[in-house]
C-alpha cells in the first residue's frame, strides 16, 4: 500500500517539522522580545543561543513529575494530551505547496469546516485541566479560557465564511486556486486586499484562539499565577506549551492560505519547491507579528475582551458575510 | 479488508464508550465518553465517503453541545455520584480512555487522508450539493426548523432573565 505509506511518511515529516518549528519558535520569541526590550535574551547555549531549545527540552525531560494529591489523576493525565492533538492535526488540510507531493489532506471539501472542528475540540483540553487539577487558579483560568475559546470561535468562524464565499468552496486547495495571480488583479488577488476586514477580524480571532497577549488573560500571572497549567510540571507543562506554539504555527498557516495566497508567488509554475519556500516565509511573517503584537500591546481586561468578541467583532462579520454575498450575486470585480 | 478491521476496532471503542458513559459514576467522565462515542460516529460518516457529517458531527456535537455540557457539570459541582466501589472501576477507565483515544485519532486520520486521496466526492458529501437540496427541495422545513430554533433560543434568554415583572 505506497498510498497509505505515503501519508503516514508525509504525516510524520509534518510533525517534526511543527516540533522544530515550536521549539526554535520559543528560542525566537525569547530572542525578539528581548531586543525589542534592550536586553540580549538567551545567548549562552550554543552559537547565538541556538542550542537553548535543547537546553529546555532536556531540563523538563529531567524534571520530577509530580502528581498532586487531590487532581483527579486520568483526566489531569488525558488534559495535556487532549491539548496538543487538535494543534498538531490543523496542519492536515492546509497545503504548503503546489502539486500532490505538498498535499496532505487540503483536497478534502469540508476543509474549513474540518478546521473549525478541531479548534472546537481543543477547548476539552483546557475545560479538563483546569477542572481536573482542583485548584481554584486553575479552575478560573480553566473556565476564562474556555469561555474565550467557545467566544471568539464565532468571529474567526464567520471570517471564514468570507472566505468561503470568496472561493466559493470549502475545499483549502481552492481556497488558494482562488487568490492565484491569474484569477484576479495579481498580488491583489489575495483574499486580505479583496476582504480587509475579514482578514483583520480573523488576525484578532487567531491571537486570542491561540491565547496570546494581548488575550492572554487565561494565564494572567498577576492574578491567576499560570491559569489552568498551574498544577502542571515538568513534561506535562511542557506539552501545554508544545500546544499553544504548535498552534500558534497552524494558525499562522490558516492566515497564509486564507488571505495570504497560500503558497503563490512568482515562478512558483516553473519551480514547485518555490511554493513550499513562498509559504514559509509567509507564516514566519505573521508569526513575526505575533511576536510583535505580544511585546508591543498591553492586555485586554476581561468583560473587554468578552465585549469586544460579542459586540464588535461578531456584529462586523455579520454584515460582512452579507455584503460579500451581495456583492457576490451582483458581480462586482472582484468578487466573481 | 482494511475497512472491515478499522470498522471492528471502532464498534469496539464505540459500545466500550457508551457503557462507559451508562456505568461511570463521575458525570464528567460520562460526558466524556460520550464525545467519544460522538467521535466514533463521526469516523463511521468518514468512511461511508461522507465527510461533511462527519465533520458537522465533530464540530455541531463535540464541539459544541458537550462543550457546555462539561461547563455545566463543573459549575454545579454536581459531578460526583456517591461512590459504590471506586479504585477498580477509575484504573480500569484510565486505560480505556487511553485506548480508546489511540484508536479514534489514528482511525480520524486513517479515514481522512484514504478519503482525500480517494475518488469523487459523492452526492451525499458533496457541501454544495446538500445546499442546494436545503435551499430548493426542502427550503419550508429547513426555515421552519429556523423559526423553531429562533423560539427556543429566545425562550432560554427569557427564562435566564430575573425579575422580568
Amino acid at each position: 500500500m505506497p498510498v497509505i505509506l505515503e501519508l503516514i511518511l508525509k504525516s510524520l515529516v509534518l510533525i517534526f517539522v511543527l516540533l522544530t518549528g515550536f521549539a526554535y519558535m520559543s528560542l525566537v520569541e525569547r530572542k525578539v522580545l528581548a531586543r525589542l526590550q534592550a536586553r540580549y535574551g538567551p545567548n549562552r547555549a550554543g552559537p547565538f543561543g541556538l542550542l537553548q531549545p535543547l537546553a529546555d527540552g532536556l531540563k523538563l525531560i529531567v524534571k520530577e513529575s509530580i502528581t498532586p494529591k487531590s487532581v483527579d489523576v486520568p483526566i489531569y493525565f488525558l488534559a495535556p494530551v487532549l491539548v496538543v492533538i487538535p494543534a498538531l492535526i490543523l496542519f492536515a488540510v492546509i497545503p504548503v505547496g503546489p502539486g500532490d507531493l505538498f498535499q496532505l489532506a487540503s483536497k478534502v471539501n469540508v476543509g474549513v469546516l474540518y478546521v473549525l472542528g478541531v479548534m472546537g475540540v481543543a477547548v476539552y483540553g483546557i475545560v479538563l485541566a483546569g477542572w481536573s487539577s482542583n485548584n481554584k487558579y486553575a479552575s478560573l483560568g480553566g473556565l476564562r479560557a474556555s469561555a474565550q475559546l467557545i467566544s471568539y470561535e464565532l468571529g474567526m468562524g464567520l471570517a471564514m465564511v468570507t472566505v468561503v464565499l470568496m472561493a466559493g468552496s470549502m475545499s483549502m486547495a481552492d481556497i488558494v486556486a482562488a487568490q492565484l495571480p491569474t484569477q484576479f488583479g495579481g498580488v491583489l488577488g489575495w483574499f486580505i486586499f479583496r476582504q480587509p476586514v475579514a482578514a483583520v477580524v480573523f488576525a484578532i480571532t487567531a491571537l486570542a484562539e491561540t491565547m496570546r497577549s494581548p488575550f492572554d488573560l487565561v494565564e494572567a500571572e498577576q492574578e491567576l499565577t499560570a491559569g489552568y497549567m498551574t498544577e502542571y510540571s515538568g513534561m506535562k507543562f511542557a506539552l501545554f506549551f508544545m500546544g499553544e506554539y504548535v498552534k500558534m504555527i497552524a494558525v499562522s498557516g490558516l492566515f497564509a492560505t486564507f488571505f495570504l495566497g497560500g503558497w503563490s508567488g512568482p515562478f512558483v509554475s516553473e519551480v514547485p519547491l518555490l511554493g513550499l519556500v513562498y509559504f514559509t516565509i509567509k507564516v514566519i511573517a505573521c508569526l513575526l507579528l505575533m511576536i510583535l503584537v505580544r511585546a508591543t500591546l498591553p492586555r485586554v481586561r476581561y468583560d473587554k475582551l468578552m465585549a469586544i468578541g460579542w459586540k464588535t467583532l461578531m456584529p462586523v462579520m455579520l454584515a460582512n458575510v452579507v455584503i460579500t454575498a451581495v456583492l457576490i450575486v451582483i458581480g462586482v470585480p472582484g468578487y466573481k | 479488508m482494511n475497512e472491515l478491521l478499522v470498522y471492528i476496532l471502532l464498534g469496539a471503542v464505540s459500545v466500550v464508550a457508551a457503557l462507559g458513559l451508562l456505568f461511570s459514576r463521575n458525570a464528567i467522565y460520562a460526558a466524556l465518553f460520550l464525545v467519544l462515542n460522538f467521535g466514533v460516529a463521526a469516523v463511521f460518516y468518514l468512511l461511508m465517503n461522507a465527510p461533511f457529517l462527519a465533520v458537522i458531527q465533530i464540530s455541531v456535537y463535540a464541539g459544541a453541545i458537550m462543550v457546555l455540557f462539561v461547563f455545566v457539570i463543573m459549575l454545579l459541582g454536581a459531578e460526583q455520584l456517591p461512590a459504590a466501589d471506586t479504585g477498580v472501576r477509575i484504573k480500569a477507565s484510565r486505560f480505556v480512555i487511553i485506548a480508546g483515544v489511540a484508536v479514534l485519532v489514528a482511525s480520524v486520520m486513517y479515514a481522512l487522508l484514504t478519503q482525500s486521496s480517494g475518488e469523487a466526492a459523492t452526492y451525499a458529501s458533496d457541501p454544495a450539493a446538500i445546499g442546494v437540496m436545503l435551499y430548493t427541495q426542502y427550503a419550508f422545513p429547513f426555515e421552519a426548523v429556523s423559526v423553531l430554533l429562533l423560539a427556543a433560543m429566545v425562550g432560554a434568554v427569557v427564562l435566564t432573565t430575573r425579575d422580568a415583572k
